[in-house]
């Protein structure tokens, strides 16, 4: 019984995974895009870009999934996306206006200084930000972005409101079946992922850890 | 012909005046110090020869070539601005090391990224690559040994005292041998122990006839090394002159009180 159960979570696991790897490959540069739009120096597209940042962060996850999946349908008689379409849209506009905000806060943590020692040496802005600041930045962001990551991972329970089929809804159709304890053996699968990641940050911490 | 010539230089931060009606030049191998209290514009004066603040009136010349001039916008254009602040280099008060590089790679970066620039798709470039750098490595080698720290060059910057961090600095700034190098306080950041060794330097670079422009607070440092003294207040050059006699025998009276002021908090 374990092990059939063990293999239907696994499957669910994947879904999770798979959502949560191509949540970070769009996002992670989705994010630096929304933070560059923050920090323009055109003040009506800060604002835009403050204001979408606002609602997305101050709005419930669930709320979004739920809108992107039924708004088109319901506001303008569209197609329904696919679900996975869905949960994965929802999450990369979700997870970019986080990272944003961390990438912003690791730019601007970078002190001017840098920029001008640069400038006075006859370095190109470009030079600049990928020979001097860039990783500067990604230094300042690890430990706050090993946060979003782990967060991350668990939200993906989340998409079952439109029933994608991840891991917790494998592990809550055992219900049905009057067995309980596959609900919490999930756990089991999220601490594990959960612990390799916190492996691989403490892993970059380190490899960053030589200058300060 | 003056190295240097600074043409009625003028600079508002909104409604404040920092700098009115600057003028000063300055002869190929003399040191000119620039001494004043806090906010008398000698640092913003500083910025606005190394291009890191625009002038809102006055000319820059160089060696003849008007590197600046506020009435023409033709020289102010922001690929031709990289060139000409090749001219100048800069040390800032607070060293402003890029802390993810040792100190030789401080000192070599910027010279390698300007040797490789329109190189990349030339042949042969990769193969004269090497040559290149190790040339760029042994002059790097050489400065920081010129700065007593031949045996810090794989240090990174957390590794090393303000001092050391400040002479991988002025390093770095001659890596690229500017015309006229620029101190911004250069010890003013550093702990009393540590500024006889960045100032020991300073004083060696002024022996060897490096052309200089320095703002500091180090009054005996100035009449000792400079060849010239400005004194700056409120935005504006009091008195200028020899470095002995701006010190020793000040003409204006506000010059007087400042180094009166000076020697009592000594």
């Amino acid at each position: 019984m374990l092990l059939t159960v063990t293999l239907t979570l696994l499957e669910g696991l994947g879904v999770t995974l798979e959502l949560f790897a191509l949540t970070l490959l769009l996002a992670l540069p989705l994010g630096l895009i929304i933070a560059l739009g923050a920090m323009s120096r055109l003040a009506p597209l800060r604002w835009a870009v403050g204001g979408v940042v606002w609602v997305i962060r101050g709005t419930p996850l669930m709320i979004q999934i739920l809108i992107v999946f039924y708004g088109p349908g319901l506001l303008f008689d569209l197609p329904l996306l696919p679900r996975f379409g869905a949960a994965l849209l929802s999450f990369v506009i979700n997870y970019a206006c986080y990272f944003s905000e961390i990438y912003r806060g690791g730019i601007q943590s970078i002190p001017r200084g840098q920029y001008e020692a640069g400038e006075v040496l006859g370095m190109t802005k470009s030079q600049i930000f990928f020979r001097v600041t860039l990783l500067q930045v990604v230094k300042r962001i690890v430990p706050p972005m090993g946060n979003e990551f782990i967060t991350l991972v668990k939200d993906t329970a989340l998409v079952r409101v439109i029933s994608v089929y991840e891991i917790i809804w494998m592990g809550e159709s055992y219900i049905k079946k009057g067995m309980i304890w596959p609900l919490f053996y999930t756990a089991v699968f999220y601490l594990a992922v959960n612990g390799i990641l916190t492996l691989a940050f403490r892993w970059a911490e380190k490899k960053l850890d030589y200058f300060r | 012909m003056p190295i240097l010539e600074v043409r009625n230089i003028e600079k508002h931060f909104g409604p404040t005046r920092v700098l009115e009606d600057i003028s000063f030049d300055l002869e190929q191998g003399q040191a000119l110090a620039i001494i004043g209290s806090s906010g008398s514009g000698k640092t913003t004066l500083l910025r606005c020869l190394n291009f890191l603040e625009s002038p809102d009136a006055g000319q820059i010349v160089v060696n003849g070539e008007t590197l600046f001039d506020a009435a023409d916008p033709a020289t102010q254009k922001e690929a031709e601005v990289r060139r000409k602040r090749l001219h100048f280099g800069l040390v800032f008060q607070s060293f402003n090391l890029f802390p993810q590089y040792t100190a030789l790679q401080n000192v070599m970066l910027a010279k390698q990224l300007l040797a490789a620039e329109g190189q990349k798709n030339r042949p042969g470039w990769k193969a004269r690559r090497k040559e290149v750098n190790a040339g760029i490595e042994a002059e790097a080698r050489q400065l920081l040994a010129r700065m007593g720290l031949a045996d810090r060059a794989e240090h990174y910057p957390h590794q090393l005292s303000g001092g050391q961090q400040q002479r991988v600095a002025i390093a770095r700034a001659l890596a690229l041998h500017p015309d006229i190098l620029c101190f911004d306080e250069p010890t003013s950041a550093l702990d009393p122990e540590l500024t006889g060794e960045v100032l020991k330097v300073i004083r060696s670079l002024a022996e060897q006839k490096t052309t200089m422009i320095i703002v500091t607070h180090e009054m005996a440092f100035a009449r000792d090394v400079a060849d010239q003294i400005i004194f700056m207040d409120g935005g504006v050059i009091v008195e200028q002159g020899p470095a002995r006699q701006v010190i020793e025998r000040p003409r204006e009276e506000r010059t007087k009180q400042f180094l009166a002021r000076y020697a009592q908090e000594r």
